[in-house]
Formats: structure tokens, sequence, C-alpha cells
């Protein structure tokens, strides 16, 4: 039944361009509710025994004389991947619920990035995979350059054309597993032993076209101007789901096929995303724009997710799902703050001009929402940031313990930026020159009108705070599903 | 063998030789009224609207005789051989035939919205008679016929490009086209005589027996390259390219369609025949560290050339149609490595890739056919707004530029796939990784150049004088709704490529 996210979300997209505008949001909203509820009720009604491995759900033959197959599979990993996704989704409608141009076009572009994505997770044929994995960068480009603001065709092609190197590369690499083992079938291929040989070259390759996707370090820098110049929506997939696509990628292809070639590379792996966690927090702390802090904190964040599988022990690939999951739901949190509750009303991101703003009067449901969304970013305990980060490096230890002990001074970084972003945006010294009341802000007199927070809003941001606490309470629930699903994968062994 | 049996083995080619002539009658008793009439008279509109109803029944009787031909084609035997080779039938010829009417009947369509077509019975017929060649050059397994059929086709399509009297550029078009074109035939003529002497025979079938155990020497290379080279020239393979650009910017839009599709797939039924069938023994090996001499390394060569300079020129192009050229050029680089790949597999991957990228030019040029007509030029400026003047063309260009950039799920997507894993299959080693390699980078950097148009399309501003003109012209339907029809197919032979890639695996020998 998990497999009707894709159908659902694909129909909901086509009936977009059908039906008239007025029907626009809603549609979107339907679909995307419908994908996350069908993400829980998987989650509540299948047998954790079942997620232990890739289990089939659909399979039809496709293209028989090539062994094509539509198959589609799920395990503790995809289905959690699901969530975030339908999370993702529903939150990304519900803030961008008052879309003024094209909504018709704007709903298209955005649920056909969001059932590329449970496609790629459900996919268990390499080709298949393949076709969402690819089919999801398009509409990125689109959803950018139409729709987004600073820099937005810039930011849009430079986000594109990395996408399709990394796409390029993972083009090669999938071919040769392809030719190789004369299959495509996931389950299949990773019982394949390829030779060392093909090994040692083919899983830098794939898994480099995939991590350009998740923001490795030094291949990151189309993250931080596509984020920024991405409408909010944009932003919180991009974030959310669109940057787990390449770990995913990367965990359930590269390191599941190629077990001896991750072997060899892992170290570099682990020198990368180290780097990529250091780099990136201490770059954050530099920004001026509240946005490009956030992007550059999801690449540091999304470096533990990396450092995390590229560790290969059980507990630290755990660990790295969980922070899959985790930084999905508080990356989209924070950037739904930055990008339409902060800058829909000031017309600013800069960190400079919100400090004399005093926001946290003017709109103490964005400060409160913010406030949450950097302890969890920060990884305070009871948030879901801090499960998965103390559980990768837990796991970690055993393997890297130096990339870990740098990897905890990293960490103090990443307080650093967001406390100083969370000071500067909200908390800044009051001006007496601007003058505020509770739910105005009156910098700009055309938007006097709709200042207070949106029932929209608040319910999207709530959404995502009660995810992220939940998930930091109890871990478990998705930990004693990722869990047994990473232990069954081949490289552990 | 009787005229009667010859009269019904050939009926295809009879029936669109007899509709070129009645469309070529209809054109004259219409065309000569119109032209005194607007000597006479001078009134533009009236003879607008004469040329409009002629071309209008001239293409109905085009479209009629050729959905006959197809008819016809498909109630032929299975398998028949005439005169050693000279027309053979075959599931493979019959499959193509097929395929090169359906897409001269998308051509004849898309006619409709020309507007510089003073002659419309004269030029329909000339797109007949191109099909004719066309279909003789399909069916046929030698030399000698190959070559007539190739000459019918290419001066049919001479006189096409250069028939906008209008427009300087056409002629300009229709000048260096001829002249790379009869070039290319003296070097195919001159190729084909060496091998007739290396040979004695020009049957495709008894020339590889002859060439069997035979080492390459100076003659037989010589005759191959001659060959080759002449189809390259056909197919715009660089650096025998040059002619392109000018053809598919300056000639009339339907003939660029025509050029870039049906003249493209036939060109590669045939160079696929000779190179496998014909110089099956000479095959040679393009594998990176084991080249060894035959036709495949220069294929090879010709390939991974077209590639990189078709994509590496087409960033530059301000202009759709120039661009699209480029990009052909790029596109039958990536053909190429499918018959470098060999065998059976490789061809029909070869062929399915031709056909898809057949399907979506002529799709592509009827959207440049209409933002012409509206806007009055093919400049990316031109293309600037489409997206809020006619949301269907935008979408159907959009289907059409990712297609040839590869991406899922559309038909160029899994072409590629097919194309690249066979070719990487084809040698144990992984040989030819390399040139796949090549493609890919060609492909990774083709998508900037598709995603231009569509940013044009679907970010920018609309100049104003573009947005002026749009209310004056009516819209066409007949090939909007054309351009939807393969738009859809498109989209459709890209989730289930099964329907074309099994007819075509079945078909090859």
């Amino acid at each position: 039944m998990i497999a009707w996210t894709i159908y659902i979300t694909f129909a909901g997209a086509v009936l977009l361009l059908l039906l008239p505008r007025a029907f626009a949001r809603w549609i979107a909203l339907l679909a995307t509710i419908a994908g996350l509820a069908l993400g829980l009720i998987a989650l509540v009604r299948t047998p954790v025994a079942d997620l232990a491995h890739f289990t089939t759900i659909v399979r039809v033959p496709w293209v028989p004389g090539l062994g094509m197959n539509y198959h589609l599979a799920i395990d503790g990993v995809s289905l959690t991947m699901v969530l975030v996704t339908g999370l993702s989704a529903v939150s990304t409608v519900l803030f961008s619920w008052d879309v003024e141009h094209q909504q018709n076009e704007f709903f298209f572009w955005l649920l056909l990035v969001v059932a590329g994505c449970y496609g790629v997770f459900l996919s268990a044929d390499l080709f298949l995979f393949f076709a969402f994995y690819e089919l999801v960068i398009v509409p990125k480009y689109f959803l950018i350059a139409v729709f987004g603001s600073t820099n937005k065709e810039y930011g849009a092609m430079k986000l594109t054309l990395y996408s399709f190197f990394g796409g390029m590369l993972v083009f090669i690499g999938i071919l040769s597993a392809y030719v190789t083992a004369g299959s495509l079938d996931l389950n299949q291929l990773s019982q394949f032993q390829f030779s060392p040989q093909l090994q040692s070259w083919a899983f830098p390759v794939l898994f480099l076209g995939f991590a350009v996707l998740a923001g490795i370090w030094p291949l990151h820098t189309w993250a931080p101007t596509g984020h920024v110049a991405a409408p909010t929506a944009g932003s919180m997939l991009l974030a959310g789901i669109v940057m787990k696509l390449g770990s995913y990628a990367g965990l359930r292809v590269a390191m599941n096929l190629f077990p001896q070639g991750f072997q060899m590379w892992s170290k570099w792996i682990v020198f990368l995303a180290v780097v990529g966690i250091v780099y990136a927090a201490a770059v954050a702390l530099r920004q001026r724009d509240l946005k490009f802090v956030i992007g550059y904190s999801s690449v540091s964040h999304m470096g533990f997710v990396l450092l995390g599988l590229a560790a290969a022990t059980a507990l630290s690939v755990s660990g790295a799902v969980l922070q899959m999951f985790s930084h999905g739901v508080i990356a989209a949190l924070l950037f739904a703050v930055a990008g339409r509750m902060i800058y829909r009303r000031t017309h600013t991101r800069e960190l400079d001009e919100l400090a004399g703003m005093n926001l946290n009067r003017a709109l103490p449901f964005a400060a409160f929402t913010f406030v949450i969304a950097s302890a969890a970013s920060m990884g305070i305990p009871g948030f879901s940031g801090f499960a998965a980060e103390i559980t990768i490096l837990i796991g970690a230890w055993r393997t890297y313990p130096l990339a870990v002990w740098i990897t905890g001074a990293g960490m103090v970084l990443v307080a650093a930026f967001t406390l100083r972003a969370l000071k500067q945006s909200f908390f800044g010294e009051a001006e007496p020159s601007v003058q505020l009341q509770e739910g105005r802000v009156a910098l700009d007199p055309d938007w006097n009108e709709q200042q207070s927070i949106t029932a929209a809003e608040k319910c999207g941001a709530c959404l995502l705070m009660f995810t992220t606490v939940a998930v930091g309470l109890y871990p478990k629930l998705l930990l004693d599903r990722i869990m047994p699903a990473v232990e069954a994968m081949r490289f552990l062994k | 063998m009787s005229y009667l049996e010859l009269l019904k083995l050939a009926s295809p080619e009879t029936i669109v030789v007899i509709t070129a002539l009645a469309v070529l009658a209809i054109g004259l008793v219409t065309g000569r009224a119109k032209s005194t009439a607007t000597v006479s008279t001078a009134k533009p509109t009236q003879s607008a609207n004469e040329t409009s109803t002629a071309t209008g029944i001239c293409s109905a009787v085009a479209v009629l005789g050729l959905a006959i031909a197809i008819g016809t084609v498909l109630m032929l035997p299975r398998n028949a051989t005439l005169f050693g080779g000279m027309l053979v039938i075959t599931p493979l010829t019959s499959l193509f035939k097929i395929i090169c009417m359906a897409l001269a009947f998308f051509t004849v369509l898309l006619t409709k919205s020309e507007k510089s077509l003073r002659h419309p019975g004269e030029y329909l017929a000339l797109v007949l008679f191109a099909t004719v060649g066309l279909m003789l050059l399909v069916g046929s397994e030698e030399l000698l016929m190959i070559f007539i059929g190739l000459e019918l086709l290419g001066l049919s399509l001479y006189v096409m490009t250069a028939f906008d009297k209008t427009d300087v550029r056409s002629a300009e078009a229709g000048l260096k086209y001829f002249l790379f074109g009869s070039t290319s035939s003296a070097f195919t003529l001159f190729g084909i005589s060496l091998i007739y002497g290396m040979s004695g025979t020009t049957s495709l079938a008894a020339i590889s027996d002859k060439l069997t155990g035979v080492s390459i020497q100076a003659l037989l290379a010589v005759g191959i390259v001659m060959t080759l080279i002449g189809f390259a020239f056909k197919i715009a393979a660089a650096p025998f390219h040059l002619w392109a650009p000018d053809a598919y910017q300056g000639a009339p839009v339907p003939s660029a369609a025509f050029i870039a599709s049906a003249s493209k797939v036939g060109s590669f039924v045939v160079l696929g025949k000779i190179v496998l069938v014909g110089f099956a023994p000479v095959h040679g090996d393009a594998a990176w560290h084991a080249m060894v001499a035959g036709w495949s390394p220069v294929l090879a060569a010709l390939a991974a050339l077209s590639i990189l300079v078709g994509n590496l020129v087409a960033l530059v192009q301000s202009n759709v149609r120039r661009l699209l050229a480029y990009s052909a050029v790029a596109h039958a680089g990536y053909t190429l490595i499918g018959l470098i790949a060999g065998d059976r597999d490789g061809f029909s991957a070869a062929l399915f890739y031709a056909t898809i990228y057949a399907i979506t030019l002529v799709g592509a040029f009827g959207v440049v056919a209409m933002v012409r007509r509206e806007t009055g030029g093919d400049d990316f400026s031109n293309f600037a707004g489409l997206a809020s003047r006619s949301p269907l063309l935008a979408g159907c260009m959009s289907v059409f530029m990712l297609s040839l950039g590869g991406i899922p799920p559309l038909a160029g997507f899994f072409g590629k796939f097919y194309l690249f894993s066979v070719a990487l299959r084809a040698d144990a080693n992984h040989g030819l990784l390399w040139l796949v390699a090549v493609a890919l980078l060609g492909s990774f950097i083709s998508l900037y150049y598709y995603l231009m148009v569509l940013k044009a399309i679907f970010v920018d501003e609309p100049a104003l004088a573009a947005a002026r003109d749009v209310s004056v012209v009516p819209p066409a339907l007949l090939p909007r709704a054309t351009v939807a029809v393969l738009a859809a197919a498109v989209l459709l032979l890209g989730i289930t490529p099964e329907i074309l890639a099994a007819r075509i695996l079945a078909a090859v020998p």
C-alpha cells in the first residue's frame, strides 16, 4: 500500500495541470497528507520483523528484454525516509499556502519533486531508482528559477548542473554494475560478488556522484546558493529531502553493491565528511544572510550523515539514517522561519537589519519556533538532532576516534553560529527608531495588513516541532526499525 | 520474376510515387491560378487564402497517399528478395519503411504552418520523392541501389532546403548542402567502386563473404574510409557536419525537420547494414587499449569527435535551430556508439535511439515553426515568454528538450540507457568505457543548453515586439495537434519503451 504514496502524488501533479487555480493548493495539501498518512499507516501496521530486509511490495516486468522491472520494496531505512518525505511535503505545502503567481505550476513542480523522492526511497530496481533520481532534478530547476528570489537563475542553474554532474557519475557506476552482473535488481546485485578491481574504481565514481547531492565537501557549493535562491518551499524540500536522496542512495546502492570498494575508500569519505562539518560550520559563523547561515548548517549536518555512513558500524549507520530524518525535519523548520515567517514580513534576511527589529516581540510565535529549531539543530538533548548525532558519534568511536574528537570540537562551532543567528534575528538590541507592536512590523507599509502568523504556518510549524521532540524523546520508535535493516546490509559483514 | 510480382512487392514505393505525381498536378493547377492572381490584382490576403487552400488540398492528398502506403507495407509478405538483393523485404525494412513514412506524414502535417511556401504542390511532391528515396535506401542490400536511393533522397533534400525563395539564407543553406552533399556522394561512389573492385560484387552479403579472412590492406582501408565518410556527411557527424547548422537554420522548417528526422533514420539503417553486414569481417576493435584496425575505430573516432564538437559548439548558440543542428551532431555521435558495439543488440539500440530522436526532432521543429509563425524568428528571444503565450507548446517543447537531454521518464532517457549499456556490454573488459564516458560527459554538457531553451520559455520575460504580434496570427490547430501527438509519443515511449524496442530487436536479423 505504501506504493500509493508515489501514485497519489503523481496523480495530484497531473490533476493540478487540469483543474483550475482555485483547487490548486487543496489538491497539493490532500496529496501530500495522503502520502504522510500512508507512511504513518505503514509505520504502525508493518511488523518490525518485516522491515529488517528489503521486502518487495510490487514487482511487474517492465522491459523484460533488458531485465528491467517495476520493482518497489521497503525496509526500515526506506520507511524512515518515506516518513520524512511526507512530513516535509505537508509542511512545505502549508508554508506555501499563499503563493500568488502561477499556483498550479508551483504545486505541480513541487509534487513532482516529492513523488520522485518517494520513488527513489522505494525503488528496488536500479533503472527505476535512477529514473526517479534524475526525475527530481528538473522540477527543482523550475521551482527555483521561476519562483525563487535572490539571484535565482544563477542559483538554479548551479544546483541543476551540480546535480546532473553527480547524475553522470552515477550513470557510469550503475551501468558498470548492471553490465557486469547482468541484473538490475538491487537485492540480487547486493548478493553479487563484483571483482575488487571493478569495485576499486566503480565505488568512488558512484559514491561521489551521490555525495554531490548530499553536499559533500568540496562539492557542496551548490547547496548554500541553491537554498538562498530557492523559494521557501524549495529550500525546505531541498534541505529536507533532496539532499537525503544522495546519502540514502550512497548507502543503499554504492555501499551495498561495492562493499570492498567502500572499505578501500571509507577513510577518504570520513576525511571529507569531517572537513565538511567543521568548514561549513566555520563559514556559517561569518554569514550575514540568515538563509546562508542555514544553508551552510545543512552542509555541516549532512557531514554528520556522511561520517556516520563511512564509519560503517551498525550504530553509526543507523545514526546516520536517523540524522537524515532529523535534519530533514529541522532544516525544513529553520528555512520555514527564515524564508517565510521572517522574510515575508520584513523583506530582509540580513542579520544586521533584523537585529534592529526586536522580532521576538513582533513575532512571538516565530521566535518560539526558531528557538526550538535552533535548539534541535545545536543538538540539545530532548530533540531529534541530539539522538541522531550522539548515535553517530558513539558508533564512529570504534572505527575513527580521531574523527569523533574533531567533530566534537566542530559541534561547538555549530552551537556558536546557531546561537549567533538566533540572537541577531530575534533577540537583537531594539533600536528606538522602529516602532513595533505585537503582531506588527512597521517596516514595510505595504505589508501591514497580514502581519500575524497565519494558521497554515502555525500548523506546519507545530507538525515539524512535534516530530523533532517526539523523535528526540523516543528515538527507539525509528531506531528499532532502522537498526535491523542496517544490520542486514552487506558492507557490515 | 514477372513484372506483376515486382509491382506487388514495390507497391508502397509505387503508391508514394503516384501520390507525388498527383500532388504535383494539383499544385500545378491551383498554383498557376494563384500566381497570375497575385501579379494582376495584388491582393495579398486573397492570394494567401488561395495558397492555404492549395496547401490544404495538396497536404490532404499527400497524407492520404502516405497512409495508404503504410497500410500496403503491412500487407506485404514478411520476407522477399528481388534481383539479388536490389529490393529486399524483411521485417526490418518493413518496420523502417513505416517509420520513415510516418515521419514524412508528420512533416507534411507541419507544412501547413509554413507561410513562405508559394508552391505547396511542388514542395510536397519533393517531400514524397525524398520519402521514396528513403524507402529504396532502407529496402535494399545492394550498393548500387543504395547509391541511387541516396541520390534521390539527396537531390530532393537540396531543393527542399533552398525552397524558400524569399529568404536568402534558405538559398545559402541549399547551396552549401548541395556542395557538401554532392562531394560526399562522390566519396561514397569512389569508396563503393573500390569495394567492388576488391570483391567483384555489389551485394552486401556477397561482399561479406569475399572479405572474410582478408587482411586490411591499403585498397580496402581506403574503400571503407571513403564509404564511411560519405555516410558521415549524411548523418552530420563531425568533422563532416559543416552543412548542418546552415541547413537547419536556413531551410524552411518542414525541410529541416525532414532532414533531421527521416533522412537521419534512413541513413542509420543503411549505414548499419553496410558496416554490420557488408563489412562484418573487417569489424576491428575500438577498445581503449586494444584498438584493431577496421571500421569500428574509424566510427569511434567520428563518434567521440561528434559528441565533443557538437555539444561544445551548441553551448554558445543563441538560435534554437542552430542549437538543434549542433545537438544533432552530438546525437549522431551517440547513435554511432550502438553501431560500434556491433552485434544485434547494438544495432537495435542504435536504431531505437535514432527513431526516438527523429520523433523528438520533428516535434521540436514543429514548435519552432509555430513560434516562427507567431513571432517571426527562432532565436532565444523569440521563445521568451512562450509559457504564458501558449502553455501547450511550452509543455511540448520541454518534453522534447528534456528527452533530448535524457531526462526520465522520457524516451531519450531509456534510449541512452539502452545504448550505453549495450556498448559497455559489447566488450568483456568494458573496452568501450572510454566512449561511454565521453558520451555521458557530452550529455551532461548538453543539459545546460537544453535548459537554456527552457529557461527562455519559462523564465525570461518576453520582448515587447514578440508579445504584440501574437494576436495577429490565427493559431494553427493542425500543427499544434501534431506537436501534441508527438510529445505524447515521446512520453509514451519513455514509459513503455518495450513497444518499440521489442519490435526493433525482433526485426533486426
